[in-house]
């Protein structure tokens, strides 16, 4: 059995496709087997909502009369790039705010945008004889803005580490709160549903694939930064610990408060939670086989950030199923889990998608350019170096 | 047996040591301050857990009263703002009693409010800044 893009495109379009979420799909594939199931299904919608620090967008504020050159700008006293032309900028989430720190930083200005507020505009220049005025304070909401997307290097990671703590004292993380001495063990994925650990390959998901980005219609852009192809993989071609990651891009004018939440992550700094969703075409049944794979088939490994290095050790490796009961078993001791990922909202997303393509006729697009596949590519780590040693 | 968390709310300059001791000596109750703010010459509030007879109990916050203390029964101290709350789960991660948890199947926050003991880990730990502690 396989079916091409273009039969599936052309069902969408008829409105005749047969479109599922990974979790129903793999239901299905379990009550009547994944041949069966991937004979019956064009398409499997994906979701996942958790923190992704490396978000941002590109915004174009229209200038000024007389018009500005941009080099020092604040957004609600959030630092934005003032490295780009006169008057775009790039606002990172994670950057914290010079007024109330990690309490509010780029994210909240994006989630007000997203929810109409005007938010504060602050810039200097230095007064040239094209661009004189040297300074500006004025507001802006997200329909007073030129061009206002998401770039976001990297989201929706393939899997993620599970974290957890050996040491004496408590730790503040990316991965949240860590309590001393196995107290808690935190983890990031949507699992069965996560966009990447459908596609463990990147067969259908590469540059150019159309994808639900905050609520928007968006794209994958490029490769994902850290983007990791060679992580050690399991019997079902599944990385069991961090690997493909993808960056995407989105019109912020689209996207939507349900899907974009900054976060401020206690003694670590701002994110911000992004709904990502893939629809995945059913090609052939080898797709379909990890299509079907359910929390009870996905692992991740526990790692210690007890101990601060860049290599954690690995404690040993949990499936999803395990980490959703409530409790793990590490070093002989029953260890709390709790989640980041939210899976009320990630299960949201795949249905919504699911509802693009069905109702809205949403087509997939096959990928332009592949991602970088197993064996092509590794991820470096940061030497420290000195001039002498160059 | 009873337990129940009061509210208390005591006039400027009053004794809370005084209090807690004589609900221990002459009322047989055993106290456990969830929470207190109490600043000299100034009104103060206590989250108070109490765990004795029921008639024990009756006579203890009858005395509270007396002494001009305002009591009301915990209810509304802990606050959960569903607009803010993305569901993630992260809260639970840092919950020791299990009054936070997530039901099964549908991964839904549940809070069971019994359980909580205000050790305020959850507030800190929220990264949507959706859980409050109120007095
Ligand atoms: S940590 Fe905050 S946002 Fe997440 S589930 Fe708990 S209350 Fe909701
Ligand atoms: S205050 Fe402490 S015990 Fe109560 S819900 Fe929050 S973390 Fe749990």
């Amino acid at each position: 059995m396989s079916k091409s893009w273009e039969e599936i495109n052309a069902r969408i379009a008829s409105g005749e496709a047969a479109v599922m979420t990974a979790e129903e799909f793999g239901a299905l594939a379990s009550a009547e087997g994944v041949s069966e199931a991937a004979r019956t299904v064009d398409v499997v919608t994906t979701g996942t909502f958790g923190p992704m620090c490396s978000t941002g967008a590109f915004l174009n504020f229209g200038h000024s009369d007389p018009p500005i050159k941009m080099g020092t700008i604040t957004l609600n006293d959030v630092p934005a790039s003032g490295g780009l032309a006169a008057v775009d900028t790039y606002l990172g989430a994670t950057e914290p705010s010079t007024m109330h720190g990690i309490e509010y930083g780029g994210a909240h200005v994006i989630e007000d945008l997203l929810r109409g507020r005007a938010v504060r505009v602050k810039a200097t220049g230095p007064g040239t004889d094209c661009y004189p005025r040297t300074e500006i304070d004025t507001y802006v909401t997200l329909d007073d803005l030129n061009q206002a997307y998401l770039f976001n290097p990297r989201n929706s990671y393939q899997n993620y580490a599970v974290a957890v703590n050996t040491g004496d004292r408590v730790l503040y993380t990316y991965l949240g709160t860590l309590l001393p001495r196995l107290g808690n063990a935190t983890y990031c994925s949507a699992g069965a549903l996560s966009p990447l650990l459908n596609d463990p390959t990147y067969r259908t998901i590469g540059v150019g694939t159309r994808c639900f980005v905050a609520g928007a219609p968006g794209y994958v852009a490029w490769e994902g930064t850290q983007h990791n192809p060679n992580q050690q993989r399991d019997e079902h071609g599944e990385p069991v610990s961090p690997a493909g990651t993808i960056a995407v891009i989105a019109d912020l004018k689209q996207a939507s408060p349900d899907y974009f939440s900054a976060a401020t992550l206690a003694g670590y700094g701002v994110s911000a939670f992004v709904g990502i969703g893939i629809p995945i075409p059913v090609l052939d049944e080898d797709l379909a086989a990890t299509l079907a794979l359910t929390d009870a088939d996905l692992t991740a490994t526990v790692f210690d950030y007890g101990v601060q290095r860049r290599s954690r050790p690995a404690l040993r490796q949990v499936t999803y199923a395990e980490l959703r009961s409530g409790e793990i078993e590490i070093e002989g001791k029953r260890v709390p889990t709790g989640p980041i990922s939210s899976l009320p909202v990630a299960r949201r997303i795949a249905s919504e998608l699911k509802r693009w393509i069905t109702e809205h006729r949403f087509t997939l697009a096959p990928p332009l350019q592949p991602l970088p596949q197993p064996g092509s590519q590794g991820f470096k780590p940061l030497e420290i170096r000195t001039e002498e040693a160059i | 047996m009873a337990r129940k968390r009061l509210d208390l709310t005591f006039p400027p300059r009053q004794a809370t040591k005084a209090i807690t001791y004589h609900l221990v000596k002459d009322f047989d109750l055993v106290p456990n301050i969830l929470r207190a703010q109490i600043q000299p010459g100034q009104e103060g509030r206590m989250l108070l857990e109490l765990t004795g007879g029921q008639a024990e109990f009756e006579a203890g916050v009858a005395f509270l009263r007396s002494e001009g203390v305002e009591v009301h029964e915990a209810a509304s101290d802990i606050c959960l703002d569903v607009e803010r709350c993305v569901v993630c789960g992260l809260c639970t991660a840092v919950c020791r009693p299990g009054a936070l948890t997530l039901a099964e199947g549908t991964a839904d926050l549940v809070f069971d409010k019994d359980k909580c003991v205000y050790c305020e880990a959850c507030v800190v730990a929220c990264p949507r800044r959706a859980v409050m502690l109120r007095f």
